[in-house]
Protein backbone atom coordinates (compact mmCIF):
# COMPACT_ATOMS: atom_id res chain seq x y z
CA UNK A 1 0.00 0.00 0.00
CA UNK A 2 2.91 2.35 0.93
CA UNK A 3 4.89 1.24 -2.35
CA UNK A 4 1.74 2.08 -4.40
CA UNK A 5 1.08 6.03 -2.58
CA UNK A 6 4.76 6.57 -3.31
CA UNK A 7 4.47 6.30 -7.18
CA UNK A 8 1.49 7.97 -6.73
CA UNK A 9 3.23 10.83 -5.31
CA UNK A 10 6.16 10.23 -7.90
CA UNK A 11 3.64 10.79 -10.97
CA UNK A 12 2.32 13.54 -9.40
CA UNK A 13 5.42 15.26 -8.86
CA UNK A 14 7.62 14.67 -11.65
CA UNK A 15 5.37 16.51 -14.13
CA UNK A 16 5.30 19.69 -11.74
CA UNK A 17 9.22 19.80 -12.08
CA UNK A 18 11.38 16.74 -13.50
CA UNK A 19 8.82 16.63 -16.67
CA UNK A 20 7.53 19.80 -16.52
CA UNK A 21 5.25 19.50 -20.32
CA UNK A 22 6.35 23.08 -20.99
CA UNK A 23 9.70 23.58 -19.78
CA UNK A 24 11.33 20.52 -20.29
CA UNK A 25 9.71 18.74 -22.82
CA UNK A 26 8.09 22.06 -24.66
CA UNK A 27 4.82 20.93 -25.40
CA UNK A 28 1.72 22.25 -25.70
CA UNK A 29 3.73 25.54 -26.99
CA UNK A 30 0.30 27.29 -29.13
CA UNK A 31 -1.97 28.06 -25.73
CA UNK A 32 0.91 28.33 -23.63
CA UNK A 33 1.91 31.86 -25.78
CA UNK A 34 -1.79 32.98 -27.16
CA UNK A 35 -3.44 33.35 -24.11
CA UNK A 36 -0.90 34.19 -21.67
CA UNK A 37 -1.03 38.12 -22.03
CA UNK A 38 -3.03 37.97 -18.20
CA UNK A 39 -2.87 35.84 -15.29
CA UNK A 40 -6.57 35.74 -15.50
CA UNK A 41 -6.31 33.98 -19.09
CA UNK A 42 -3.59 31.77 -18.28
CA UNK A 43 -5.47 31.02 -15.84
CA UNK A 44 -8.55 29.78 -17.05
CA UNK A 45 -7.19 28.01 -20.14
CA UNK A 46 -4.54 26.54 -17.90
CA UNK A 47 -8.00 25.09 -15.41
CA UNK A 48 -9.83 23.84 -18.78
CA UNK A 49 -6.77 22.01 -19.53
CA UNK A 50 -6.58 20.47 -16.47
CA UNK A 51 -10.10 19.35 -17.15
CA UNK A 52 -10.00 18.00 -20.14
CA UNK A 53 -5.86 16.11 -19.01
CA UNK A 54 -7.81 14.38 -16.31
CA UNK A 55 -10.92 13.53 -17.93
CA UNK A 56 -9.35 12.12 -20.79
CA UNK A 57 -6.43 10.50 -19.02
CA UNK A 58 -9.55 8.63 -16.94
CA UNK A 59 -11.67 7.43 -19.93
CA UNK A 60 -8.53 6.98 -21.63
CA UNK A 61 -7.19 4.07 -19.06
CA UNK A 62 -10.40 2.51 -18.52
CA UNK A 63 -10.79 1.86 -21.91
CA UNK A 64 -7.12 0.63 -22.73
CA UNK A 65 -8.09 -2.74 -23.14
CA UNK A 66 -11.02 -2.45 -25.61
CA UNK A 67 -8.86 0.31 -28.25
CA UNK A 68 -7.35 -1.64 -30.50
CA UNK A 69 -3.72 -0.17 -31.20
CA UNK A 70 -4.38 0.87 -35.16
CA UNK A 71 -7.01 3.55 -34.33
CA UNK A 72 -5.65 4.13 -30.93
CA UNK A 73 -5.11 7.95 -31.43
CA UNK A 74 -8.20 8.51 -33.58
CA UNK A 75 -9.94 6.98 -30.80
CA UNK A 76 -7.77 9.20 -27.94
CA UNK A 77 -8.59 12.50 -29.88
CA UNK A 78 -12.74 11.91 -30.11
CA UNK A 79 -12.68 11.34 -26.18
CA UNK A 80 -10.40 14.84 -26.29
CA UNK A 81 -12.87 16.73 -28.77
CA UNK A 82 -15.42 15.23 -26.25
CA UNK A 83 -14.04 16.62 -23.48
CA UNK A 84 -13.06 20.01 -24.75
CA UNK A 85 -16.75 20.50 -26.00
CA UNK A 86 -17.77 20.15 -22.46
CA UNK A 87 -15.34 22.53 -21.22
CA UNK A 88 -15.77 24.83 -24.01
CA UNK A 89 -20.05 24.75 -23.30
CA UNK A 90 -18.97 24.64 -19.50
CA UNK A 91 -17.05 28.13 -20.14
CA UNK A 92 -19.23 29.95 -21.87
CA UNK A 93 -22.04 29.44 -19.95
CA UNK A 94 -20.32 30.78 -16.96
CA UNK A 95 -17.67 33.10 -17.36
CA UNK A 96 -18.85 34.46 -21.28
CA UNK A 97 -16.08 37.28 -20.80
CA UNK A 98 -13.37 35.23 -20.24
CA UNK A 99 -14.62 32.53 -22.83
CA UNK A 100 -14.69 35.32 -25.19
CA UNK A 101 -11.57 36.61 -24.42
CA UNK A 102 -9.67 33.19 -25.22
CA UNK A 103 -11.59 32.56 -28.39
CA UNK A 104 -10.74 30.12 -30.80
CA UNK A 105 -8.06 28.84 -28.43
CA UNK A 106 -10.32 26.69 -26.18
CA UNK A 107 -11.59 24.16 -28.89
CA UNK A 108 -8.08 24.10 -30.07
CA UNK A 109 -7.12 22.70 -26.56
CA UNK A 110 -8.09 19.48 -29.00
CA UNK A 111 -4.37 20.03 -31.02
CA UNK A 112 -2.96 20.45 -27.66
CA UNK A 113 0.31 17.78 -28.36
CA UNK A 114 0.53 17.97 -24.15
CA UNK A 115 -2.64 16.06 -24.08
CA UNK A 116 -2.37 13.52 -26.92
CA UNK A 117 1.06 13.03 -26.01
CA UNK A 118 0.08 12.15 -22.20
CA UNK A 119 -2.51 9.20 -23.50
CA UNK A 120 0.13 7.98 -25.76
CA UNK A 121 2.46 7.65 -23.19
CA UNK A 122 1.34 7.28 -19.83
CA UNK A 123 -3.11 6.81 -19.50
CA UNK A 124 -2.82 4.10 -22.30
CA UNK A 125 -0.42 1.78 -20.54
CA UNK A 126 -0.98 2.26 -17.01
CA UNK A 127 -3.67 2.00 -14.60
CA UNK A 128 -6.61 4.36 -14.16
CA UNK A 129 -5.17 5.74 -10.67
CA UNK A 130 -1.96 6.14 -12.19
CA UNK A 131 -3.32 8.02 -15.05
CA UNK A 132 -5.23 9.96 -12.85
CA UNK A 133 -2.14 11.26 -10.86
CA UNK A 134 -0.04 11.78 -13.88
CA UNK A 135 -2.41 13.52 -15.82
CA UNK A 136 -3.16 15.77 -12.32
CA UNK A 137 0.59 16.29 -11.67
CA UNK A 138 1.28 17.51 -15.71
CA UNK A 139 -1.72 19.76 -15.79
CA UNK A 140 -0.48 21.11 -12.48
CA UNK A 141 2.88 21.81 -13.83
CA UNK A 142 1.01 23.07 -17.29
CA UNK A 143 -0.68 25.54 -15.04
CA UNK A 144 2.39 26.93 -13.25
CA UNK A 145 4.05 27.40 -16.70
CA UNK A 146 1.36 29.40 -17.89
CA UNK A 147 0.81 31.30 -14.36
CA UNK A 148 4.58 31.94 -14.20
CA UNK A 149 4.62 33.07 -18.15
CA UNK A 150 0.84 34.96 -17.52
CA UNK A 151 2.13 36.51 -14.75
CA UNK A 152 5.72 38.23 -15.93
CA UNK A 153 3.98 39.49 -18.90
CA UNK A 154 0.85 41.20 -17.62
CA UNK A 155 3.21 42.06 -14.95
CA UNK A 156 5.59 43.84 -17.54
CA UNK A 157 3.04 44.71 -20.00
CA UNK A 158 0.45 46.15 -18.44
CA UNK A 159 1.79 47.11 -14.65
CA UNK A 160 -0.91 44.83 -13.07
CA UNK A 161 -1.36 41.21 -12.09
CA UNK A 162 -4.77 39.76 -12.09
CA UNK A 163 -6.11 43.06 -13.03
CA UNK A 164 -4.94 44.51 -10.01
CA UNK A 165 -2.79 47.48 -10.46
CA UNK A 166 0.90 47.35 -8.86
CA UNK A 167 2.90 50.31 -9.69
CA UNK A 168 0.57 53.34 -9.56
CA UNK A 169 0.02 55.64 -12.92
CA UNK A 170 3.92 56.51 -13.02
CA UNK A 171 4.92 53.41 -15.00
CA UNK A 172 5.29 53.34 -17.98
CA UNK A 173 4.04 49.66 -19.58
CA UNK A 174 5.82 47.75 -22.18
CA UNK A 175 3.84 47.41 -24.27
CA UNK A 176 5.78 44.71 -26.30
CA UNK A 177 5.11 42.51 -23.24
CA UNK A 178 1.64 41.48 -24.24
CA UNK A 179 2.12 41.75 -27.96
CA UNK A 180 2.92 38.60 -29.72
CA UNK A 181 6.86 39.12 -29.23
CA UNK A 182 6.83 39.33 -25.84
CA UNK A 183 5.57 35.80 -25.79
CA UNK A 184 8.40 34.75 -27.21
CA UNK A 185 10.88 36.36 -25.87
CA UNK A 186 9.71 36.00 -22.37
CA UNK A 187 9.54 32.06 -22.58
CA UNK A 188 12.61 32.16 -24.33
CA UNK A 189 14.16 33.90 -21.33
CA UNK A 190 12.63 31.69 -18.55
CA UNK A 191 13.87 28.32 -20.51
CA UNK A 192 16.91 30.03 -20.12
CA UNK A 193 16.99 30.44 -16.50
CA UNK A 194 15.66 26.86 -16.02
CA UNK A 195 18.40 25.75 -18.50
CA UNK A 196 21.37 27.43 -16.07
CA UNK A 197 19.36 25.94 -13.21
CA UNK A 198 19.57 22.44 -14.67
CA UNK A 199 23.61 23.10 -15.53
CA UNK A 200 24.41 24.58 -11.78
CA UNK A 201 22.70 21.57 -10.56
CA UNK A 202 24.50 19.14 -12.51
CA UNK A 203 27.68 21.06 -11.75
CA UNK A 204 26.88 20.82 -8.22
CA UNK A 205 26.41 17.19 -8.11
CA UNK A 206 29.27 16.38 -9.81
CA UNK A 207 31.10 18.62 -7.39
CA UNK A 208 29.91 16.37 -4.73
CA UNK A 209 30.81 13.37 -6.42
CA UNK A 210 34.21 14.64 -7.08
CA UNK A 211 34.73 15.40 -3.68
CA UNK A 212 33.30 12.13 -1.98
CA UNK A 213 35.62 10.08 -4.13
CA UNK A 214 38.88 12.10 -3.18
CA UNK A 215 38.04 11.63 0.55
CA UNK A 216 37.65 8.31 0.33
CA UNK B 1 -12.34 40.42 -55.40
CA UNK B 2 -10.84 43.32 -53.23
CA UNK B 3 -12.17 41.28 -49.90
CA UNK B 4 -10.20 38.05 -51.29
CA UNK B 5 -6.97 40.36 -51.32
CA UNK B 6 -7.39 41.25 -48.38
CA UNK B 7 -7.97 38.23 -46.59
CA UNK B 8 -4.80 36.59 -48.22
CA UNK B 9 -2.25 39.24 -47.43
CA UNK B 10 -3.80 39.58 -43.85
CA UNK B 11 -3.26 35.48 -43.17
CA UNK B 12 -0.30 36.08 -44.69
CA UNK B 13 1.79 38.76 -43.13
CA UNK B 14 -0.51 40.52 -40.78
CA UNK B 15 -1.86 37.84 -39.14
CA UNK B 16 0.67 35.65 -39.73
CA UNK B 17 -0.50 32.25 -38.02
CA UNK B 18 2.87 31.19 -36.39
CA UNK B 19 4.26 34.89 -35.30
CA UNK B 20 0.89 36.85 -34.53
CA UNK B 21 -1.37 33.87 -33.28
CA UNK B 22 0.59 31.18 -32.07
CA UNK B 23 -0.25 28.69 -33.96
CA UNK B 24 1.76 25.61 -35.25
CA UNK B 25 4.72 25.83 -32.50
CA UNK B 26 5.10 22.68 -32.41
CA UNK B 27 6.41 22.09 -35.92
CA UNK B 28 7.57 25.34 -36.25
CA UNK B 29 9.90 24.85 -33.66
CA UNK B 30 10.35 21.05 -34.20
CA UNK B 31 11.56 20.78 -38.31
CA UNK B 32 13.24 24.44 -38.39
CA UNK B 33 16.26 22.72 -38.26
CA UNK B 34 16.97 22.16 -42.37
CA UNK B 35 15.77 24.37 -44.71
CA UNK B 36 14.64 21.72 -47.09
CA UNK B 37 12.59 20.22 -44.83
CA UNK B 38 11.28 23.17 -43.57
CA UNK B 39 10.25 23.81 -46.88
CA UNK B 40 8.54 20.90 -47.52
CA UNK B 41 6.65 20.45 -44.16
CA UNK B 42 5.30 23.63 -44.76
CA UNK B 43 4.13 22.76 -48.18
CA UNK B 44 2.65 19.66 -46.74
CA UNK B 45 0.45 21.62 -44.49
CA UNK B 46 -0.38 24.17 -47.01
CA UNK B 47 -1.92 21.26 -48.76
CA UNK B 48 -3.65 20.01 -44.97
CA UNK B 49 -5.09 23.57 -44.94
CA UNK B 50 -6.82 23.81 -48.08
CA UNK B 51 -8.47 20.15 -48.10
CA UNK B 52 -9.55 21.20 -44.57
CA UNK B 53 -11.19 24.65 -45.63
CA UNK B 54 -12.61 22.37 -48.22
CA UNK B 55 -14.32 20.07 -45.77
CA UNK B 56 -15.11 22.52 -43.02
CA UNK B 57 -17.03 24.68 -46.30
CA UNK B 58 -18.82 21.20 -46.73
CA UNK B 59 -19.48 20.44 -43.14
CA UNK B 60 -20.74 23.78 -41.98
CA UNK B 61 -23.27 23.94 -45.33
CA UNK B 62 -24.10 20.50 -44.91
CA UNK B 63 -23.91 18.92 -42.28
CA UNK B 64 -23.47 20.98 -39.08
CA UNK B 65 -26.18 23.01 -39.21
CA UNK B 66 -28.43 20.45 -37.53
CA UNK B 67 -25.78 19.66 -35.12
CA UNK B 68 -23.63 22.27 -34.60
CA UNK B 69 -22.60 20.91 -30.91
CA UNK B 70 -20.52 18.57 -33.00
CA UNK B 71 -18.42 20.87 -35.09
CA UNK B 72 -15.06 20.47 -32.96
CA UNK B 73 -15.58 16.27 -33.36
CA UNK B 74 -16.11 16.22 -37.25
CA UNK B 75 -13.52 18.88 -38.01
CA UNK B 76 -10.57 17.31 -36.39
CA UNK B 77 -12.24 13.72 -38.37
CA UNK B 78 -11.77 15.21 -41.10
CA UNK B 79 -7.84 16.61 -40.59
CA UNK B 80 -7.09 12.96 -39.56
CA UNK B 81 -7.93 11.12 -42.30
CA UNK B 82 -6.34 13.66 -44.26
CA UNK B 83 -3.21 13.61 -42.67
CA UNK B 84 -3.67 10.11 -42.71
CA UNK B 85 -3.96 9.72 -46.60
CA UNK B 86 -1.13 12.31 -47.25
CA UNK B 87 1.35 10.50 -44.88
CA UNK B 88 0.61 7.42 -47.20
CA UNK B 89 1.17 9.71 -50.31
CA UNK B 90 4.76 10.65 -49.03
CA UNK B 91 5.76 7.46 -47.93
CA UNK B 92 5.06 5.94 -51.36
CA UNK B 93 6.54 9.20 -53.41
CA UNK B 94 9.45 9.88 -51.08
CA UNK B 95 10.83 7.56 -48.41
CA UNK B 96 13.81 10.26 -47.66
CA UNK B 97 11.04 13.07 -46.80
CA UNK B 98 9.08 10.98 -45.23
CA UNK B 99 12.06 10.17 -43.02
CA UNK B 100 12.81 13.25 -43.00
CA UNK B 101 9.97 14.50 -41.25
CA UNK B 102 9.25 11.62 -38.90
CA UNK B 103 6.90 12.00 -36.10
CA UNK B 104 5.77 15.26 -36.79
CA UNK B 105 4.16 14.22 -40.63
CA UNK B 106 1.32 12.26 -38.46
CA UNK B 107 1.33 15.65 -35.70
CA UNK B 108 0.22 17.77 -38.46
CA UNK B 109 -3.40 16.38 -36.54
CA UNK B 110 -2.83 18.12 -33.61
CA UNK B 111 -1.28 21.24 -35.73
CA UNK B 112 -3.54 23.80 -34.10
CA UNK B 113 -3.07 26.39 -36.98
CA UNK B 114 -5.13 23.38 -39.09
CA UNK B 115 -7.92 22.91 -36.50
CA UNK B 116 -7.98 27.18 -36.67
CA UNK B 117 -8.53 27.69 -39.57
CA UNK B 118 -11.82 25.71 -39.45
CA UNK B 119 -13.39 27.03 -36.79
CA UNK B 120 -12.33 30.54 -37.48
CA UNK B 121 -13.32 30.33 -41.31
CA UNK B 122 -16.40 28.95 -39.56
CA UNK B 123 -16.79 31.73 -36.76
CA UNK B 124 -16.12 34.53 -39.89
CA UNK B 125 -18.76 32.84 -41.92
CA UNK B 126 -16.20 32.73 -45.05
CA UNK B 127 -18.00 31.07 -48.23
CA UNK B 128 -16.13 28.41 -50.58
CA UNK B 129 -13.97 30.51 -52.24
CA UNK B 130 -12.98 32.73 -48.57
CA UNK B 131 -11.91 29.83 -46.91
CA UNK B 132 -10.05 29.00 -49.74
CA UNK B 133 -8.07 32.37 -50.12
CA UNK B 134 -7.63 32.27 -46.55
CA UNK B 135 -6.22 28.65 -46.57
CA UNK B 136 -3.81 29.27 -49.09
CA UNK B 137 -2.97 32.14 -47.38
CA UNK B 138 -2.46 31.08 -44.09
CA UNK B 139 -0.60 28.06 -45.64
CA UNK B 140 2.10 30.02 -47.38
CA UNK B 141 2.64 32.19 -44.51
CA UNK B 142 3.55 29.01 -42.34
CA UNK B 143 5.95 28.03 -44.87
CA UNK B 144 7.43 31.17 -45.08
CA UNK B 145 7.85 31.54 -41.27
CA UNK B 146 9.51 28.11 -41.31
CA UNK B 147 11.59 28.58 -43.96
CA UNK B 148 13.07 32.34 -42.35
CA UNK B 149 13.50 30.11 -38.73
CA UNK B 150 15.12 27.54 -40.49
CA UNK B 151 17.51 29.78 -42.54
CA UNK B 152 18.60 31.64 -39.20
CA UNK B 153 19.35 28.67 -37.61
CA UNK B 154 20.98 26.89 -39.96
CA UNK B 155 22.94 30.41 -39.71
CA UNK B 156 23.31 30.00 -36.10
CA UNK B 157 24.72 26.65 -36.29
CA UNK B 158 27.76 27.98 -37.72
CA UNK B 159 28.62 30.49 -35.36
CA UNK B 160 29.90 30.63 -32.04
CA UNK B 161 26.55 30.86 -29.55
CA UNK B 162 27.08 29.97 -25.82
CA UNK B 163 26.24 26.67 -24.98
CA UNK B 164 23.51 27.39 -22.07
CA UNK B 165 21.53 29.47 -24.91
CA UNK B 166 21.61 26.92 -27.97
CA UNK B 167 18.58 24.60 -28.22
CA UNK B 168 15.00 26.21 -27.87
CA UNK B 169 15.82 29.11 -25.62
CA UNK B 170 17.79 30.58 -28.65
CA UNK B 171 14.88 29.55 -31.54
CA UNK B 172 12.34 31.53 -29.12
CA UNK B 173 14.33 34.71 -29.07
CA UNK B 174 14.82 34.19 -32.73
CA UNK B 175 11.15 33.69 -33.33
CA UNK B 176 10.24 36.55 -31.32
CA UNK B 177 12.42 39.18 -33.00
CA UNK B 178 10.96 37.89 -36.17
CA UNK B 179 7.63 38.35 -34.91
CA UNK B 180 8.50 41.29 -34.41
CA UNK B 181 9.43 42.20 -37.62
CA UNK B 182 6.05 40.79 -38.74
CA UNK B 183 4.16 43.41 -36.66
CA UNK B 184 5.41 45.80 -38.92
CA UNK B 185 3.11 44.63 -41.87
CA UNK B 186 0.32 45.93 -39.61
CA UNK B 187 0.83 49.54 -41.24
CA UNK B 188 0.22 47.85 -44.77
CA UNK B 189 -3.84 48.41 -44.19
CA UNK B 190 -4.58 51.46 -42.39
CA UNK B 191 -7.83 50.23 -41.71
CA UNK B 192 -9.49 46.51 -40.17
Amino acid sequence: MDKTQNQAYEEFIKGIWRENPVFVQVLGMCPMLAVTNSAINAFAMGGATFFVLVGSSFLVASFKNLIRKQVRISSFIIIIATFVTVADYTLEALVPTVHKELGAFIPLIVANCMILGRQEAFASKNTISMAVMDAIGMAAGFMLALLTLGSVREILGNGSLFGVDLFGPDFEPWIIMILPPGGFLTLGLILLVFNWFTVKKAQFIDKVAAAERSSS
Amino acid sequence: MDNLFWIFISALLINNFVLAYFLGLCPFLGVSGKLDTAFRLGLATTFVLLITALCAWFLNTYVLIYAPYLDLISFIVVIASTVQFIEMLIKKFSPTLFRALGIFLPLITTNCAILFLAISATNRGYGLAEGLVFALGAGIGFTLAMVLLAGLREEAELSDVPALIKGTAMNLIIAGILSMAFMGFAGLFSST
